[in-house]
């Protein structure tokens, strides 16, 4: 086993280790977690040559601070990122995001804040030394699922690493910039539960993301849903993505670490191709959303599918 | 037999029983549960994620780098159900529960009008069904309890319900699993460990389908059983 680890000197706002789910577990009541966006998930990975799925630590805002005490790695951190490498006599380099660096001993990772976005991605290569449950590394800190008892990183935890940098070469990636704030949906189960002035506002109207907003469920705020069925139905099981509306009538999304079953009605389904660009929205954002078929939604993952894959082969030697 | 199938946005498929909550419809609920699982580990039906039966509803979440909505329909259609069978798969439980620990027996006495000892005579001799496991991770909703002790929720939910505690409300008996906030009426605490984040080859207890019985045990147990784990 490999001894080489970054302290954390600061945790960030919600840093956690991720890969891409905990899936076959959801009839015991394990929501899946994982990554929130898998693009920049999977950017991180193939640039420091890991396998796709490998672990990572996502952080939300603000960023942890980690020095690596013993060890050699190389590093990557993906999405919109503002972070400085502190070298050992206490220069700062500005970092880029979707490129690898080397980082000697005694050097420091600072990841100050994400830019108008919410989550980060930072991999290493080889990946962290976590054992994962379940075939998973995902943090679940709501239910303590997960590496390191299931919790966020915290101040003084040592991470730990597989291996000690063996790729010579530093690598980029040419990522698009995708900033969205109009997001599809499909009609949910109980669409038919809501006024039809109701579904018109909807899909016509700003729903503004609530600073209520974490890995579980986006909060929006917005013209009040008028349910005219049943603002309760029976327990049934929660894909991420799903808007229920409480009696309230303000919608909420369910992400990642959803409850896996609820009661209340469902208005709609973001659709698989928008998700990543939903939830790199930030609080206060006024989001639109606008009502497709199927068969778009279907088109629409293929041609994201596509885009992941022509992003990544654009990876290239820094010279 | 499903009454429906319906999509729940473009990576999910709701297969209806109907609106009723019995135990017949959630038996065929976890039957068609069961045939999926083991479909999807044989092999015979890629892509899915999750599976997850309710009272009157199976979901199931796929992957749709590997399949499709129509794909998973057309299995669906293909199911015959008089072949399946839920015996081979399900358990029996005989959890135990020390009665001690309750916190609402009292007051649950005085709104019933029964003597606290035959709430806890009917709750031991009842056997139950676990219809569904969730919300959080390995909590289980059992039923069904006699009409004589049906109960609603709490008026103000608990701050704090330790783990293991176990609770009732209408026809239906919890296990809490966690610490954490809730509305059942407490009638005792188990010492077992329902839910066990650091195995991965058997972190659930109970699994949907399965039934318990609960056994009680003194104080004195509670703590043997519970200084053992």
């Amino acid at each position: 086993m490999n001894d080489s680890f970054f302290e954390v000197l600061r945790p960030g706002i919600n840093t956690t280790f991720q890969d891409q789910g905990r899936f076959h577990l959801q009839h015991f009541g394990v929501a899946p977690s994982g990554c929130m966006d898998y693009e920049s998930f999977t950017i991180a990975n193939v640039l420091v040559s890991n396998h796709k799925t490998e672990g990572v630590l996502e952080f939300a805002y603000q960023g942890p601070l980690l020095k690596l005490i013993k060890g050699q790695t190389k590093f990557a951190i993906t999405g919109k990122v503002h972070f400085q490498i502190i070298n050992s006599k206490n220069e700062t380099i500005n970092g880029e995001c979707n490129r690898t660096y080397d980082i000697e001993e005694g050097e420091q990772i600072d990841i100050l804040a994400t830019n108008k976005t919410v989550y980060g991605y930072l991999a290493i290569e080889g990946g962290f030394s976590v054992s994962p449950f379940c075939n998973s590394v995902s943090t679940l800190s709501r239910a303590n699922i997960g590496p390191n008892e299931g919790k966020k990183i915290n101040l003084k935890n040592k991470i730990f690493f597989k291996k000690n940098r063996q790729e010579k070469n530093n690598y980029f990636i040419n990522v698009q910039n995708k900033n969205n704030n109009l997001i599809r949906v499909l009609k949910g189960s109980q669409h038919d539960y809501f006024s039809d002035s109701s579904k018109k506002d909807f899909c016509s109207k700003n729903y503004k993301i609530s600073s209520l907003t974490d890995r579980m469920g986006m909060r929006l705020e917005g013209t009040i849903l008028k349910n005219v069925v049943s603002t309760n139905i029976r327990s049934e099981g929660i894909i991420k993505g799903s808007i229920q509306v409480p009696a309230d009538g303000q919608p909420i999304v369910l992400l990642n670490d959803h409850p896996t079953i609820g009661g209340y009605p469902k208005i709609a389904n973001v659709i698989s191709a928008d998700y990543d660009l939903l939830v790199q929205n930030v609080s206060g954002t006024n989001l639109l959303f606008k009502y497709i078929e199927l068969e778009e939604a279907e088109k629409a993952f293929k041609l994201y599918s596509e885009n992941i894959k022509e992003t990544l082969e654009t990876k290239s030697i820094i010279k | 037999m499903f009454k429906k199938l319906s999509n729940i946005g473009d990576c999910g498929i709701v297969c209806d029983f109907g609106e009723e909550v019995n135990r017949s419809i959630n038996t065929e609920v976890i039957k068609l549960f069961h045939h999926v699982k083991k479909q999807s580990s044989d092999g015979n039906l890629s892509g899915i994620l999750n599976c997850t039966p309710s009272y009157n509803k199976l979901i199931i979440n796929f992957d749709l780098n590997k399949t499709n909505s129509n794909k998973i329909i057309d299995f669906l259609k293909s199911v015959d159900f008089s072949k399946l069978n839920l015996s081979e798969d399900k358990k029996e439980w005989i959890i135990p529960i020390c009665y001690d620990f309750e916190m609402d027996l009292e007051n649950m006495s005085k709104v019933l009008k029964i003597d606290k000892e035959e709430i806890i005579n009917i709750h031991l001799n009842t056997v139950f069904f676990i219809y569904m496991i969730g919300f959080v991770p390995g909590h289980p909703f059992m039923g069904d309890l006699d009409a004589k002790v049906f109960l609603n929720r709490l008026k103000t939910p608990r701050v704090n319900i330790p783990a293991g505690s176990i609770g009732i409300v209408e026809k239906f008996c919890n296990i809490y699993p966690y610490e954490s906030p809730g509305g059942w009426n407490i009638i005792g605490k188990t010492p077992k460990k329902i839910f066990n984040s650091r195995d991965s080859t058997n972190p659930c207890l109970l699994s949907p389908g399965d039934t318990v019985k609960f056994k009680s045990i003194s104080k004195e147990e509670f703590n043997k059983i519970n200084n053992e784990r």
